[in-house]
């Protein structure tokens, strides 16, 4: 029974991982340049104009759902299955989801990258 | 990329690792969380070890946003993992621990894609969507400069004549 508590928190975790770094990558990309930002308008304006994206917002949102779900997870199984398991079904689905919804070219040389990494995260983690 | 962008992405790596270990190191002292007492998860921040972690996640998250906001995620995101080697090099040479040969294969994976991400482009550029054409630009930068190698009426040449034969 923990072990499928264990996976079902995995899934979520990597499922709100994913719609999490899609949405704070979309909103950075709309923020713009932090660093030229801060030194045109400087810090305030920045932390403005990040936290008054609403792409933003969603994607703290989801963020704190994967967290939340990984100390679920954590406390229910062992850190050498969570972590890289979570980590390594994140890498590949947000390679997919980059490619798809923000447009990103992931060509051969990304896919190889997204896969020796996820590859690498679950030796090294298991 | 400049020295201070390389900067942002060493401090996604070490907050990353350094948070997630402190929070695990946390959770194991707090010990297991019950579906039916989902407000443990709560009480759990009152841990030091767990606070510290959550801080330096908060640190994390910044240099995150941060990178973010001028490289692709696909880019910064081997950043992030490149923690896990930073750890298991802790645990062997600051804490003399044993490093197993599949975790030096996870290692050598890991920096072997964090280095074919860190060779290519940061950033995508949509040369498509303001030139409205180029599907050749679209290959790798690998198979264009293959292309580049052949004589420039060779592969016309080749073409015409298998067409003459069909």
């Amino acid at each position: 029974m923990k072990t499928l508590y264990t996976w079902c928190a995995i899934l979520v975790i990597v499922f709100a991982s994913v719609v999490g770094d899609v949405l704070l990558a979309h909103a950075m990309r709309q923020v713009g340049d932090v660093g030229a930002l801060w030194r045109r308008s400087g810090l305030v304006a920045v932390i403005r104009r990040t936290l008054g994206n609403p792409n933003f917002l969603f994607g703290v949102m989801a963020m704190a759902v994967a967290f939340f779900s990984l100390l679920f997870a954590l406390s229910w199984g062992d850190v050498s299955l969570v972590a890289p398991a979570a980590a390594s079904l994140t890498f590949i689905g947000n390679a997919v989801a980059a490619k798809i919804f923000l447009h990103e070219r992931v060509d051969r040389r990304r896919w190889i990258a997204a896969g020796l990494v996820a590859g690498g995260v679950a030796l090294l983690a298991g | 990329m400049n020295f201070r962008k390389y900067l942002v992405l060493a401090g996604v790596t070490v907050f990353a690792a350094a948070g997630d270990s402190m929070l695990s190191h946390g959770m194991k002292q707090v010990g297991g969380v019950s579906v039916h007492h989902l407000q443990g998860v709560i009480f759990a921040v009152a841990n030091p070890w767990i606070a510290i972690g959550i801080l330096l996640l908060l640190a994390f998250f910044a240099t995150y946003m941060t990178a973010l906001s001028w490289a692709d995620l696909t880019y910064v995101l081997p950043a992030t993992s490149l923690g896990y080697v930073l750890l298991a090099l802790v645990a062997r040479f600051l804490l003399h621990e044993h490093v197993s040969p599949m975790r030096w294969l996870g290692i050598a994976l890991i920096t072997g894609g964090v280095g074919f991400i860190a060779g290519g482009p940061a950033l995508t550029e949509h040369p498509a969507i303001e030139a409205g054409h180029v599907p050749a630009q679209d290959l790798s930068s690998g198979n264009s400069s293959q292309i580049d190698v052949l004589p420039k009426g060779a592969s016309h040449a080749a073409h015409t004549h298998s067409g003459a034969e069909l």
